[in-house]
């Protein structure tokens, strides 16, 4: 990389702290000018906290950050964008309610006052549109426009405020193979006509497909700086975890039980109305985990809600161990000895502000030993908690400890203890491994490996391709709320996988 | 009484008592849009009230009174503001505080004003040209004031703002979406002061209106709950200043009614016709509803800090 | 977090209980000093006000049991808005529900034509019933239809203020003395019996004392009162849960509504003998139990203690205006005071501030 002209910029000693942690620990980053620089790291590593102190969200302890050969003091994010340095967060930061162009147009100082002109906006709006291929209707409000399209009126969003360096945070993880090839043609055109692009990324593909260099951040410091083209996958691999990362786990061989799920022609609404799942059938066998592959909002989370009683399908029939509980109520579901794993671990996983003894009993508290009539049995319930978190290492100082005291890794235990206490023979678990650490991570899935082993059925819903090959025994593949296809996960290829993620179905039927 | 006079003297009552109804909708509206529940409007039109009483009966000038209870309401304001915001306290509770602090202060200051006589209230106005204009003549023209006037045209002013302008743009998004504002370089904080402000300057001049125009006396509590209702009204404008105007005429045309039909029905169901009608609204309003085209400020009464999300 | 010399603010993640009433102490304190101002401004001391305050409402006989008197409804009304509250349901309309009871219980009383030993429970059954369903229609709008209970329990209010006006001036107008509308006077038999030589309706006081016990044992102890706290903290992971948020909500507001409507029968079975305005029935218990709600940190059996606060600051009032010719309104501001003081306390119990010793 020709570097002669300098740098476009660098990072000189950033040290981030939040209670509790450093989250960026003595950084130094020098990104060159007109190149995608990709920051690799797993989760918990620090990407996003160092990018959002460039982009002046946060302020460091420590540490200077240098632009061009100058030192700037990115007190806020309109500062950043005073220095022309723009940021796509992995989030969207779209107002729903506003219209595209009232987005794109939000919180810019043009010189006019208080007054939009319209026509004008548009027109320059348009014309960065045609240049770098990113159509999209003005006037729509942002809710009705679908995920990628989203994503592209975040592009022209900075590219509207002339951003020379572009900071993307995790942007494919909610994209089709398809649209992740557009979005990195996009980012080349960008990096051709002279921006410097960042790219926050945990997945080694795109790094090896579409950055220039590659810096790698561990637990919040920077293990190594190299040129993408003088590195692989496994090399990287080891630097981002710090030990060979074996990628295929010890798994028993599949001892296929009887059938325990049986899905017939489901069909079932998203929140806003539009079809999320359509015609799904599938059987699921105890023994064996069933992995459900597929881009972000193609209807898996509805998929585990119907099954696990938190939304009502529109048609089809749903049969549990031959007995059919076709919308059935959560607590009906409950009472069924089916286990969900939730998504959103702290949002509906547990009760906050509550003990770790009251959140163990959230779904049993009905029952005796746990009630008498309608009294709580204390002494039976932390009783429970005890063997509870000696049987799942939960580390607390006690069992009435608030759990949101506790650590990512030890909340998922503690629903992981609930969930799974009764022997369900039906689990559905979703996103179980969601920014934890490796440890906590490796614990979990042996639990659902153990669970496999007892002939619980599982459904496993991830957006981790790679958990997904890993622990299923088949994978099914959903897009846009239907099955493209059931394969068996050893001999599986991944790009078929991937084909069928963006909606060809299995054996070559295009869609 | 003709039919026709009586449509038309209550269309032009409406005008007069709907213009402080509309001055604090259009003042929640904005506070709302920008995510701050206030519900010390009660108390910051009576307090807007009683200075605007006292101011002008001191000084002669109703326009000063006017202009204080403005001052007034936006002071009470900016306590809400500063508890709801930058202390991030709960807002119902914050609101209710600064309603019963209201009522409190000026049920004690203004006991020694009741029945005082107001010297100079400000001038009815007739525009003799267009007061001929058949129907809409008469109501709009004949023995309104300026202050009516005023208001009228506050709301196309206030609906061009809110929708075609950054300062509407970025309001709305701060009232849906803090985070997103923020992360955009827009001060969220001071986004939220500013239309509290306006909210509490508005209802102060409501308030004004009332003890200086439209009785024009003081009396303790004499806002009789219109800080309610105009919460109420805020919801049954969808936060959209032009409903707004409807919504506040409607009412205003209700209370009058209340007591032209007294006769034949009971003045006590007639008063409680605006609280029943407002629940009956909302329940209409619900159903169908796309939260997302016409609902509710998303962030409204939420409390918003940097880096929570 | 910021490092300032001196000082280091941090965020604090669970307030201990020491703490809650260490702030809420500094929250009244902060009021006191406030509305010692007005005093200031009226010519008096505020430290001989607020003695004169103590002794008036707790050092007389006389003060005492008026200070008694005002406790009944609001421990009441404030234990039901405790479970209202934990629930995440903001009743504003306990002054309604109030109201309602208190015409219930008038209605038994006049028209039942029931006999004298069944006529007060009738009315307290009467009562509760009335002030619940008040309280569970906006429950009901809330659940069914996702209205907002604020607002709905707030008009709710005002529709029920002006039922009790249109009844004492219309169907059960009784005779009217100096301008002010009342009804007739109850039969003996639905006279509450009180404490020989004062106000105090003894069996209501017991009633609130005792629900107060029953509701915190509910609280901590039964499958409903978990049931509450979950949806209270995190009405996501009560759905997640499978529980019934329809169910825990009309329990809630049935309990509130309820609650709020007994001591609406206290007021005219215990204190007035008949309905009459609803102003002199209610002297805005309704709102000062949310304060008293509040400061008790939603704990029902707290609720006896700041009860009893606010009802000698209520007594306060009246002495106040006997003694000092001061305006009764003094009190109101002070209630705004003090709740406005504890909400903006409510910061203090985030962030914990530590002074360092700068070396």
């Amino acid at each position: 990389m020709d570097n002669s002209e300098g740098y476009a910029i660098e990072l000189c000693g950033i040290v981030k702290r939040f209670p509790g942690v450093v989250a960026n620990d003595g950084i130094d980053l020098k990104v060159c000018r007109g190149e995608i620089h990709c920051l690799l790291g797993e989760n918990g590593a620090g990407k996003t906290t160092l990018m959002r102190v460039l982009y002046g969200l946060y302020r460091p302890e420590e540490g200077k950050i240098i632009l061009n050969g100058q030192q700037v003091h990115m007190t806020s994010p309109r500062a950043a964008l005073n220095h022309h340095v723009g940021m796509v967060h992995q989030h969207f930061r779209l107002v729903p309610t506003l219209s595209v162009e009232e987005n794109i147009v939000l919180g810019l100082d043009e010189g006019t006052g208080p007054f939009v002109n319209f026509r004008k906006t548009r027109e320059k709006i348009s014309s960065i549109a045609n240049e770098y291929g990113l159509s999209v209707d003005l006037q729509t409000k942002v809710w009705q426009l679908a995920v990628g399209q989203q994503q592209r009126v975040e592009i022209l969003k900075a590219l509207y405020r002339e951003v020379d360096i572009l900071i993307m945070d995790e942007p494919t993880s909610v994209l089709t193979p398809q649209e992740v090839d557009q979005l990195f043609s996009t980012l080349r055109t960008l990096v051709d006509d002279g921006l410097t692009i960042i790219f926050i990324t945990h997945k080694l593909d795109e790094v090896m497909r579409v950055s220039d260099r590659v810096t790698v951040l561990r637990k919040g410091k920077v293990v190594s700086t190299l040129p993408t083209a003088e590195t692989d996958k496994p090399a990287l691999a080891r630097l981002m975890v710090g030990r060979e990362v074996i990628f295929r786990l010890e798994k028993s061989p599949l001892k296929q039980r009887e059938k325990i799920l049986e899905m017939n022609d489901l069909h079932a609404l998203n929140d806003r109305g539009l079809p999320a799942l359509r015609e799904v059938s599938f059987d699921l066998f105890g023994g064996e985990i069933l992995g459900v592959a597929g881009v972000s909002g193609n209807g898996q989370y509805e998929l585990a809600e119907v099954l696990t009683g938190l939304r009502k399908s529109t048609k089809g029939r749903v049969f549990l161990a031959k007995k059919e509980v076709t919308n059935c109520s959560a607590r009906e579901m409950n009472d069924l000895n089916v286990a969900h794993i939730p998504a959103e671990r702290i949002r509906m996983g547990i009760v906050p502000a509550l003990s770790i003894r009251e959140n163990l009993i959230l779904k049993k508290y009905r029952r005796p030993p746990f009630s008498y009539r309608e009294f709580l049995d204390n002494k039976e319930i932390e009783e429970n908690a005890r063997r509870a978190m000696s049987d799942y290492q939960i580390a607390a100082p006690s069992c009435e400890t608030p759990v949101k005291l506790l650590s990512g890794g030890n909340i998922q235990k503690v629903i992981l203890a609930r969930e799974l206490s009764e022997n369900p023979n039906l689990i559905v678990a979703v996103h179980p491994t969601y920014g934890l650490d490796i440890g906590a991570t490796e614990q979990v899935r042996q639990i659902l490996l153990a669970q496999r082993e007892r002939g619980a059925a599982t459904l496993l819903i991830s957006e981790d391709l790679e958990e997904i090959i890993t622990l299923s025994d088949r994978i099914l593949v959903i897009f846009n709320g239907e099955v493209m296809g059931i394969l068996d996960a050893e001999s599986a290829e991944i790009e078929e996988i991937g084909l069928m993620m963006a909606g060809t179905r299995h054996k070559g039927e295009e869609l | 009484m003709g039919w026709e006079t009586w449509i038309i003297t209550t269309f032009s009552r409406s005008l007069a008592y709907g213009t402080p109804l509309l001055l604090g909708t259009l003042g929640e509206i904005y506070a709302e849009r920008s995510g701050v529940l206030n519900l010390g409007v009660e108390g910051m039109m009576i307090m807007g009230a009683y200075s605007a009483f006292t101011t002008a009966y001191i000084t002669g000038n109703p326009w000063l009174g006017i202009l204080v209870a403005a001052v007034v309401g936006g002071a009470f304001s900016l306590i809400h503001a500063f508890a709801s915001v930058t202390l991030k306290a709960n807002q119902i509770v914050s609101g209710l505080s600064l309603t019963m602090l209201g009522l409190g202060l000026s049920g004690m200051f203004g006991r020694g004003w009741e029945g005082k006589p107001l010297p100079a209230t400000i001038p009815k106005i007739t525009i003799s040209g267009l007061s001929k204009i058949p129907f809409l003549g008469p109501i709009l023209f004949e023995g309104q004031n300026l202050i009516v006037y005023l208001t009228i045209l506050l709301v196309p002013l206030l609906w061009y703002i809110l929708y075609r302008t950054r300062i509407g743009i970025t309001i709305r998004s701060v009232g849906e979406s803090p985070a997103t504002a923020d992360s955009l370089g827009i001060n969220v904080d001071r986004v939220r002061y500013m239309c509290v402000l306006l909210g509490g300057v508005l209802a102060g001049v409501a308030g004004g209106y009332l003890s200086v125009v439209y009785r024009p006396a003081w009396t303790e509590g004499m806002t009789a709950g219109m800080g309610w209702i105009v919460i109420a009204l805020t919801i049954f404008a969808f936060w959209n200043p032009v409903y707004g105007m409807l919504g506040a005429y409607l009412f205003a045309a209700l209370y009058h009614l209340s007591y032209r039909l007294q006769p034949w029905v009971s003045p006590e169901f007639l008063k409680a016709m605006p609280y029943a009608f407002a629940i009956l609204v909302l329940i209409f309003v619900s159903r169908g509803t796309l939260q997302k085209r016409m609902g509710a400020p998303a962030a409204l009464s939420l409390p918003y800090t940097r880096g929570e999300e | 977090m910021k490092r300032r010399v001196g000082f280091k603010v941090e965020r604090r993640p669970v307030a201990s209980g020491r703490v809650v009433f260490l702030v809420s102490l500094l929250a009244i304190l902060a009021a006191l000093v406030v509305a010692g101002i007005f005093f200031r401004i009226y010519g008096v001391s505020p430290i001989h006000a607020y003695q004169l305050i103590l002794r008036g409402s707790l050092g007389s006989r006389f003060g005492l049991t008026e200070t008694v008197r005002r406790v009944i409804p609001l421990l009441l009304c404030g234990v039901g808005l405790t479970i209202a509250f934990r629930a995440l349901f903001w009743n504003i309309g306990a002054e309604g529900q109030l109201l309602m009871g208190a015409v219930a219980a008038a209605g038994v009383a006049l028209f039942s034509g029931l006999p004298g030993p069944l006529l007060l429970p009738a009315m307290f059954i009467g009562g509760f019933i009335g002030g619940a369903t008040w309280g569970l229609i906006p429950a009901i709008l809330k659940v069914m239809l996702g209205l907002n209970d604020v607002i709905t329990t707030l008009m709710m209010n005002y529709i029920a203020i002006y039922f009790v006006e249109w009844l004492i001036h219309g169907p059960w107008k009784g005779p009217t003395a100096r301008g002010f509308a009342y009804t007739d006077t109850f039969p003996r038999a639905a006279w509450l019996p009180t404490i020989y030589g004062t106000r105090i309706h003894w069996p209501t006081l017991v009633l609130g004392l005792v629900l107060a016990v029953v509701m915190y044992i509910m609280v901590t102890r039964t499958r409903i009162g978990f049931e509450i706290r979950v949806i209270g903290e995190n009405p996501d992971a009560a759905r997640f849960a499978g529980i019934s948020q329809l169910k825990t909500t009309l329990i809630v507001m049935l309990i509130s509504g309820g609650f709020a409507g007994l001591a609406g029968v206290g007021e005219v079975a215990g204190i007035h003998m008949r309905l009459l305005g609803p102003t002199n029935i209610s002297m805005g218990y309704g709102y000062t139990a949310i304060i008293v709600a509040w400061l008790a940190r939603r704990n029902p059996l707290a609720v006896i203690v700041t009860s009893l606060l606010f009802g000698v600051i209520m007594t306060g009032g009246d002495v106040i205006k006997v003694s000092l010719g001061l305006p009764f309104q003094l009190i109101n501001v002070f209630n705004g005071l003090i709740l406005f003081f504890l909400i903006g306390s409510e910061i203090l119990l985030r962030y914990k501030i530590s002074f360092l010793l700068r070396r």
